[in-house]
């Protein structure tokens, strides 16, 4: 009877999160694979669609425009992921040594944040205009004004690296929370450890060499995770600055188009069901890290 | 203490979040009620300025002749009705549709037809003798087996070229361009003037550009043939007209974010050329607040796409009687008001279109609207593609998307390959 007084609030405090989740969020992944394999390929029609298997999942990769979008988020994750990490570090790391006003500092950069990628996008639309020489705005009026003419190019509107331009305005707002992350990590870093580090003869890079980075680790691979699964989902910012064009497409904007532009739900589906395999696996590895550290003694 | 005034808030969160879980159902109760029975809900996408103006005045109308029902206005916002499109399809698919719909008349509403989502409005052409006083080609057009599925109350034109006056004239050219051919030749003397030669925007202008040329290089009769079950995409014609496609995109400027900042580059004597429907028209003249405030025939002017004079590409925005509307005679007394000669006349001079109607007054219309009414009355018809007349969705979504891999990749023979395989596929 004590056992079950002990156990039974905190169940019952829990439950309608555990069947709100599982209904909402692990059914309908459910639901949405088992949409993935059949051929029912109109929205609107009431057919509920023959099991297909893996068709879906493999004639994807000979259209075009899939291909196109795997590699514009590739590229994208890229650059978003090392321009956040290495951004957010060197801030962090300038801070660290000690400056004045920090908190102010720490508050400007971690302000972006507070943006929505929508409004980010509104405004990085306006400062990635295209237009070049007398008809520049944004920020190629910027360089044309300071002379830096061969500093314009097209943003997001190039061919190959326009992705990367994408990933520009993700890092703005990003990158600020990534400081913070490894703030707090330098931060954790006993001073003992660092005075020892100088009595055993280290200079001060080989005190960071040595002592502080790698007790980042665990930070940075959260930080990995973290900006790995924005960047892989990407869908409002790609939409606010650019609309629905090929010349940025990511997959989540063609599964915007497959479902409700040609009404194709099972190629959305599909789609969807790829976005989150290529989450889980960035996730998964850190998920079975943490149980083995959680369970370390 | 503490912890039972937390275990507090965690309950009562879960009690909030199941209410508005069962919100929807409350919903469905209420909807039998004989408030009810007097709305009658009416789905758009029109909110803009001119457009919410113009539903606003239909509505007027509506109220004054039908106090037994309630106009409920449903509209969602979103310029060319993506989102609204998106909203609607699940409704029609979970069967919960609004009374009456907003649609761009054609093919674009073939899947509902299809899958039997709307009633055939025949029995409402009979009787209001619609078929008299709407040109047959028109009828023809949005007709599907012998059934017409909805109510057109305006009409668009597509191939507009829009053009400024005095860069023209700084060119050294004397008149809007009346063949492809003359096209390009213009556009290359913009070019050495200094000028952009044509300005473009997103990805769906360049479909919009695409639709033109291959009318002005087809030929109407042609063109239309292309959307029929003998439609043939891979004949040499196509190819030349993909060509022209081609050349007429080098001499296109950067492209801008959409239609608007293209044609302001018109307007203010940075581009010579711009494609684009008569919304443009209204962008152009109104006054700043939804416009540029232009005076027509000076600072820009108008003709017909090169090489379609004397047809119409046509687009319209019509209004449809879903099967199972929960309030079917209020639907069909706003389709009514859609289709009257009042209700035209009220709801297009303030769109910035024209009405369907043949007996429409002409003396509503002025300056490009009734340039626009002149040839309506006289051209061939050819519908658009981009808005929703030829193609269903599904078509015209695979030739958006052979057109924006076109716009990188410069190659005409895999695009109009990827224009037949969209063919092929369309299931229309």
């Amino acid at each position: 009877m004590t056992r079950v007084r002990r156990w039974l609030p905190g169940l019952l405090l829990v439950s309608p999160s555990i069947v709100l989740i599982a209904v909402f969020v692990y059914g309908l992944l459910g639901w949405n694979l088992k949409l993935a394999m059949t051929d029912k390929h109109n929205e609107i029609a009431e057919i509920p669609g023959n099991f297909a298997g893996l068709e879906n999942f493999t004639g994807i990769w000979s259209e075009e425009r899939w291909g196109l979008s795997v590699r514009h988020s590739i590229v994208f994750t890229v650059v978003f992921v090392a321009g956040a990490l290495v951004l957010g570090w060197l801030l962090a790391f300038l801070m660290e040594k000690g400056i004045r006003a920090e908190s102010g500092f720490r508050a400007v950069y971690l302000f972006p944040m507070a943006v929505s990628f929508i409004a980010t996008g509104v405004v990085w639309r306006w400062l990635m205009n295209s237009a070049t020489g007398e008809h520049a705005v944004g920020l190629n009026r910027l360089f044309h004004s300071m002379g830096l003419d061969f500093l314009q190019w097209q943003w997001f509107r190039d061919p190959d690296w326009g992705m990367a331009a994408m990933a520009i305005p993700a890092v703005w707002q990003m990158s600020g929370y990534i400081m913070a992350l490894f703030l707090a990590g330098f931060r954790g870093v006993p001073d003992e450890l660092r005075e020892a580090a100088r009595v055993d003869g280290c200079g001060e890079w080989g005190v960071y060499r040595h002592v502080v980075l790698p007790m980042l680790r665990p930070v940075t691979l959260s930080a990995l995770i973290i900006l790995g699964h924005i960047s892989l989902k990407v869908f409002d910012l790609v939409v606010a600055v650019s609309g629905k064009q090929i010349i940025t497409d990511v997959p989540a904007t063609f599964m915007w188009t497959a479902v409700y532009d040609s009404h194709d739900p099972a190629k959305g589906a599909t789609i969807a069901s790829y976005i989150v395999l290529s989450v889980v696996i960035f996730v998964v590895p850190y998920l079975i890290w943490n149980a083995r550290k959680g369970n370390r003694p | 203490m503490r912890r039972r005034w937390m275990a507090a808030v965690a309950v009562s969160m879960a009690g909030l979040l199941t209410l508005s879980a069962c919100g929807g159902g409350d919903k469905q109760d209420t909807a039998g009620g004989p408030a009810a029975h007097r709305k009658v809900e009416v789905f758009s996408w029109w909110t803009g300025p001119g457009e919410a103006d113009g539903l606003k005045a239909m509505r007027e109308i509506f109220a004054k002749q039908n106090s037994n029902f309630e106009f409920f206005d449903a509209a969602v916002a979103g310029g060319s009705g993506d989102q609204a499109r998106a909203l609607l399809s699940s409704k029609l698919q979970a069967n919960q549709p609004p009374d009456t719909f907003q649609g761009h008349a054609g093919a674009e509403l073939q899947g509902y037809i299809k899958s039997g989502k709307l009633e055939s409005l025949n029995f409402l052409y009979d009787e209001l003798k619609l078929k008299d006083v709407m040109p047959q080609q028109l009828i023809d057009q949005i007709t599907v087996e012998g059934q017409v599925y909805s109510v057109p109350v305006n009409i668009h034109r597509s191939n507009v070229l829009w053009f400024n006056p005095s860069v023209l004239k700084g060119a050294g050219i004397s008149g809007a361009p009346k063949t492809v051919d003359e096209f390009v030749a213009d556009l290359d003397k913009v070019k050495k003037s200094g000028k952009i030669p044509l300005s473009i925007g997103s990805q769906w202008t360049l479909v919009h550009l695409l639709e033109s040329v291959l009318l002005g290089s087809l030929g109407t009769d042609a063109y239309n043939a292309l959307w029929t079950a003998s439609s043939d995409w891979s004949n040499a014609d196509v190819t030349k007209a993909l060509e022209n496609f081609k050349t007429i995109l080098s001499y296109a400027g950067t492209p801008q974010d959409d239609w608007q900042p293209a044609a302001k580059q018109v307007a203010d004597g940075e581009a010579a050329f711009n494609i684009m429907g008569d919304w443009a028209y209204g962008y152009f003249h109104n006054p700043p607040e939804g416009g540029l405030g232009k005076e027509s025939k000076k600072d820009f002017d108008w003709a017909a796409s090169p090489g379609t004079d004397g047809t119409f590409m046509w687009l319209s925005d019509s209004f449809t009687l879903p099967k199972g509307a929960p309030n079917r005679d209020g639907a069909i007394a706003w389709l009514k008001v859609a289709a009257s000669k009042e209700g035209q006349d009220a709801f297009n001079p303030l769109k910035g279109s024209i009405p369907a109607r043949k007996d429409a007054d002409q003396s509503l219309y002025k300056d490009y609207l009734s340039w626009s009414l002149e040839q309506w009355a006289g051209d061939k018809l050819a519908g658009s593609i981009q808005h929703g007349v030829v193609a269903n969705d599904t078509w015209r979504t695979s030739i958006t998307d052979a057109v924006g891999l076109f716009q990188q990749d410069k190659d005409v023979a895999k695009l109009q390959q990827a224009l037949v395989a969209a063919a092929k596929n369309s299931g229309q």
